[in-house]
Order: C-alpha cells, then structure tokens, then sequence
C-alpha cells in the first residue's frame, strides 16, 4: 500500500508570529519555516506504518514556492521515500489544495492518505474533510490512533467527551491529532540519504487545477493586549469583585 | 562569497537543536552537581548518527566536513548544554582524524565503527606534567618488546578517561637523545585502555564537571603492533593532523557557550524590572550585550572561514589558531557579562550563567593558551622570530 503524507511549510511553532504593517497577513520574510507539526505526526504514523510491513511506499507532498521542497526533504530524512512539489506562489487556500490532492492521488493512487488535522498558520482543518469529499473515500478525522487490519482501518478519535472507534474501508483520509505519535528525530544518515531521494516537481496547471482564491482575508491583526490584573486582599474582596466587576457570579 | 548555510548544514544545525531540547536546564545543572557524565547526550548523539559526522562513509559516517561539525558542536553547546554536552562527545567528533588519515583499511574497519556507533568512548593521551604545550618533550616511554610495545609513564589533563574503553596515546619510542630532530622517536596509538595496567585518578575542578579530567598513570600497558598509528617514530607528524579541526570545534562550542549566555542575559534584562522599567531599557545594560553579539559574530564568521579553509584542503593553522583566541575571548567576556547583567542572581546557580561563566574559561586555556596563539601568528604570519 501506497501513503500519501501531505507537508505544509509554515512559520516554525518556536517563532513568536508578527502581523504586517499593513495588516495583510503576517510576516514571514527571513523568519524560520519547518513542517506543520501535526503534518510531522503523519509522517511519523506512515513510516511506522512501513516498519510494520503495512506500507510499501511514502510519498511526501508539498504545495506552494519552491522552498517547500526542504519540507519535503524533511520528510524524506524521516523516512519517506519520494517527494512531489506542486510549485506555485499563489495563495494556496484549503480547497485549491484539496483538488491538487486529488489529482495527485488519482494518479498515484494510494490507499490512504494521512493529513495533519489543520495546519499552525491559518488553523482552518479543511483539507482533510474536502480532500475526502472530493474522492468519495471514508475518512477518520482527528485520529489519536491508529491500526490497519488488512482493508479496513481502525481509528481511535478524539471528540467532546471521550474517545471514539470508528472502522474504515481503505482508501481512506485520515488526520492526525497531537496524540497519535510523538515524531522522530531525523538521524544524520538518513538526513544524507534524503539528499539523494527524488522529488518530482509539477505545476498546478499541469493537473489541471484552478488555484484562484476564494476567499479574502479582510485585515489580520494583533489580539488586544492584556489588560494587568489587580491583586486583592481578602476572599470577600475578591467575591465582591466577582460580582460587582466581573460581573460572573 | 556566499555565507548562508546550506540546506544540509541547516538540518545539522535544526535537527541538533531539537535532540538537545530533550536536555533541559536542570539535566546539566544536575550534572554538573553531581560529577555525573552525561551518558544519555552521547547515547541520543550516537543512536542519531551524530558522532560520525566528519568520518568517511565507508566506515559509518556521514563524510561531511568540519564545517558541518562546527555547526553541530556549536548547537550543543548553545542549547544550554555549554562545554559539559560538547566536551561529552568532542573528542569523539574529531579526534581519530590521525586514524582516518594514517591507518591502514584494517586499522579503520575496528577502529571507527564502534566509535561512531556509540559503543566506545575514546580518550586523547598527549599531555604530561612537565610537557603541556612543549609536546616533543613528553617523557612517557612505549618499548618495543617483539610483537608488542610496553608503556610506563604519565599524562594529565585527559578529558573522559573515567568512561573511555579506548585511548589514542602519544609516547616516545625513540629516546629524545637518540634521534636528530625531537619531533621525531614519537609514535601513535589507538588501543584498548586496560585498567588493569593504567591507573585514572580525577581531579577536581572549576567547571565542567559532569566530564571528568584526569590524570592518568601507566605502568606497563601493553599495546599490541597492530594498534600503532602511522609509521614509528612518526607520530607528532600524525597527530598535528587533528589539531586544526580541534581548534575549530572548541572555537565553535565557546560561540555556542556565549550566545547561550547573552540569550539569558537578553531576557533577564527584558523581564527584570527596576525603578518602574525593565534593566534593559537602561543603556549601561544594553550596549555591553550589544557587543557581546558583536563580538561573537565576528568571532562566528572567522571559526566558518578557518573551517572552511580547512574543508577545503587549504593552510588553516592561522585561522583556527585566530578563530580559537577570539571565540574563546568573546565567549568569555558574554558570559562575564550575563552574570553581571544578573546581578547578585547571576551569582545563584539556579539561573545557570554562573556555570556558563566557569565552563567559558576552558576554551580560553585549552586545547593551546592564548599566548602561544599569539606566538603562532607572530611568527608565522608576521614572521617576527621566534620568541620562545
């Protein structure tokens, strides 16, 4: 079986993000980029998924500039075996990427496809749910864990109130949650055989895909700063407060 | 002139920061404390591939250069392991070049896989009690008995003998009377340290203390032939081979030290807050930082160039000697500067740049003191003569 492991290239999660000036985003100009962690967890669950013997092959995916492929090789030092680049500088938004997903997957046909459940930069956890709608496969969202038994797909789910089990019939999509895995550090030998592993670059028109944005960001701002507290002398004080000022008791 | 680091010496830098997350403050103060080796570093450096990043290929390694290696070292050290996570695997990182140079296929195929994989540490024996920096006057003796050498004799300063299996030992072998040059009668050996014949004794010291130094008394070890380096008498040529490469490194590891340093100095300055602002508001706090990162970045890019001289097969022994006095100062002085901008905290060990402060002074004395660096490039560069 054939995994498909989509990587986003996004601002590291250690770099304390900064809106422009002109409130159009934030910036991203020489600040450090790394995997979308939750797309590292996939690709960890994929390369178990090779040790076991259940996967044969790992292909990482990355959309957007011409760096993604140091994402991509990222992940090939953590195992995978070959990358694809979709190369683009538009603003790659959750549908368009969902469709060039599909036409990956629809000539590559793997059995399943293993998505971080949204990305650290825009938080949208879409692709996933579109990506599974576009090719009518199941899909298990969420997952904490995970466990093939020949078709079919056991995955443990992390809902409101508890944990669920659900059974899929491959292919399927699956998403990662913080808890499936905990990712591997890449080893020096296998950073140097990365450097050697193929990656395949293709342009969105090439498969056929209309990339246009759909939506518009509007303004992106800072969130207000917080206000200092105040320190109270006494329980009764601080009851009083609750009532009179917070006003929520 | 391109000074970005490449992709691969990115995922070096990237990926060694990362294992060294899982080594917190409190793992090295306790170390340090508690004299105790950092064994979990060397393992999760070994499991990784780490240790045989400037090694061939052929033999286990990853066949990258010292540039590659500057820039791993110089990772741990920043982390917040300091000299105690870089001195736990820095002899292993560099110090058998003598052996990937000089020894035969065989002596390669025994001697670097276990080294690399992890399963043995090794210990360097050069320096003596009456002969530090003045090496062609070592005293200690390997006779030639047959099949075999026999060695009597004393070394100090050796880093990690308590947890080595193995030593790469400099002795005479010729007397010093016997031979025409003093450079000459001096062999090489890379063998098995038997405790039974070799007797370590720890000293106690300033800093570093989770890896220990020693002194090492050795009363009839004996070294089979087959574990001599290079030709006879020929091993003071051998063993100049690893001295740039450990100038580099220790150069790179007092960088990390120091911007370790500054980062807690810069964030102390921030968070502490006197007479209704932050200390770092004030410039006496901020100018001397300021030039603490100054310093250091000079420092960087002249430990990148010695490396890069070295990489690529030119002269480096006045760059690494140059970017190992000035990594080493500017180290120091960022260190100095972090307890002081601490204050009396600075002083109290749970903030960590007091031990950052007495590890700086390692780079400043070893491998070589600044004075003899001074020497080198009065006379070698300047050709000025000799003054000693």
């Amino acid at each position: 079986m054939k995994i498909l492991v989509p990587v986003k290239r996004v601002v590291d999660y250690n770099v304390k993000v900064r809106v422009k000036s002109d409130g159009t985003g934030v910036e991203t100009a020489g600040v450090k980029m790394s995997m979308n962690p939750f797309d590292e967890i996939g690709v960890e669950e994929a390369v178990r998924l090779k040790e076991k013997g259940v996967a044969t092959e790992i292909i990482a995916v990355s959309l957007g500039v011409a760096a993604c492929a140091e994402t991509i090789r990222t992940a090939l030092a953590m195992g995978a075996d070959r990358g694809i680049l979709v190369e683009s500088d538009a603003d790659l938004q959750p549908l368009a990427v969902a469709k060039l997903l599909k036409a990956i997957a629809d000539k590559e046909q793997p059995g399943l496809i293993i998505l971080g459940k949204q990305a650290i930069d825009d938080d949208m956890s879409a692709t996933g749910q579109m990506l599974a709608a576009l090719l009518g496969w199941s899909q298990g969202t969420f997952a904490s864990e995970l466990t093939v038994d020949g078709g079919n797909l056991t995955v443990k789910r992390e809902v409101d109130g508890g944990m669920e089990t659900i059974v899929l019939t491959l292919p399927s999509i699956v998403t990662t949650d913080l808890r499936l895995n905990e990712p591997r550090y890449a080893s020096l030998p296998n950073i140097m055989k990365a450097r050697k592993k193929p990656i395949e670059t293709v342009k969105p028109e090439e498969l056929g895909v209309d990339v246009t944005p759909r939506l518009t960001v509007v303004s992106v701002a800072e969130p207000p700063k917080r206000q200092a507290g105040v320190k109270v002398g006494s329980v009764a004080e601080l009851v009083a407060k609750l009532k009179t000022e917070a006003k929520v008791i | 002139m391109d000074f970005a680091l490449t992709e691969a010496q990115e995922a070096v830098r990237d990926n060694i920061t990362r294992i060294c997350t899982q080594f917190d403050d409190a793992y090295w103060r306790k170390a340090d404390r508690e004299v105790r080796f950092p064994h979990e570093l060397h393992a999760a450096m070994a499991e990784g591939g780490w240790l045989g990043i400037c090694m061939p290929v052929e033999y286990g390694g990853a066949g990258l250069g010292i540039t590659e290696a500057a820039i791993m070292m110089q990772a741990i050290a920043q982390s917040g392991a300091g000299m105690s996570g870089a001195s736990a695997i820095h002899m292993n990182i560099f110090g058998l070049n003598p052996v990937v140079v000089f020894g035969t296929p065989e002596q390669k195929a025994r001697m670097l896989p276990p080294l690399i994989a992890g399963q043995e540490k090794a210990c360097f024996g050069v320096t003596e009690p009456d002969a530090g920096l003045d090496t062609t006057a070592i005293k200690t003796r390997a006779e030639r008995h047959g099949d075999r050498y026999i060695v009597h004799g004393q070394k100090i300063w050796t880093s990690t003998a308590q947890v080595a299996d193995k030593i790469l030992l400099l002795a005479r072998t010729t007397p010093a009377d016997q031979v025409a040059k003093k450079t000459e009668g001096l062999s090489l050996f890379y063998t098995t340290l038997d405790r039974a014949k070799v007797e370590v004794r720890h000293i106690d010291k300033m800093g570093r203390a989770a890896v220990d130094s020693n002194q090492v008394f050795f009363d009839g070890l004996e070294i089979p032939l087959e574990d001599r380096i290079g030709p006879e008498g020929q091993g003071f040529r051998t063993i100049l081979h690893g001295m740039n490469p450990e100038r580099i490194l220790i150069a790179a590891e007092a960088i990390g030290l120091g911007l370790c340093a500054l980062e807690r100095a810069r964030r102390y300055a921030t968070e502490r807050r006197v007479f209704g602002r932050p200390i770092g508001q004030n410039q006496s706090i901020q100018h001397p930082l300021a030039e603490c990162w100054m310093e250091l970045q000079a420092a960087s890019l002249m430990t990148m160039n010695a490396a890069w001289a070295y990489d690529t097969g030119r002269d480096a022994g006045a760059l690494a000697n140059t970017a190992k006095y000035l990594a080493a100062e500017a180290g120091f002085k960022s260190c100095t500067q972090a307890v002081m901008t601490h204050g009396g905290m600075g002083y109290a060990q749970e903030f960590h740049v007091e031990r950052y402060l007495r590890e700086s002074l390692i780079p400043r004395i070893a491998p070589v003191s600044r004075e003899l660096v001074l020497c080198h490039i009065a006379e070698r560069v300047l050709g000025l003569p000799k003054s000693y």
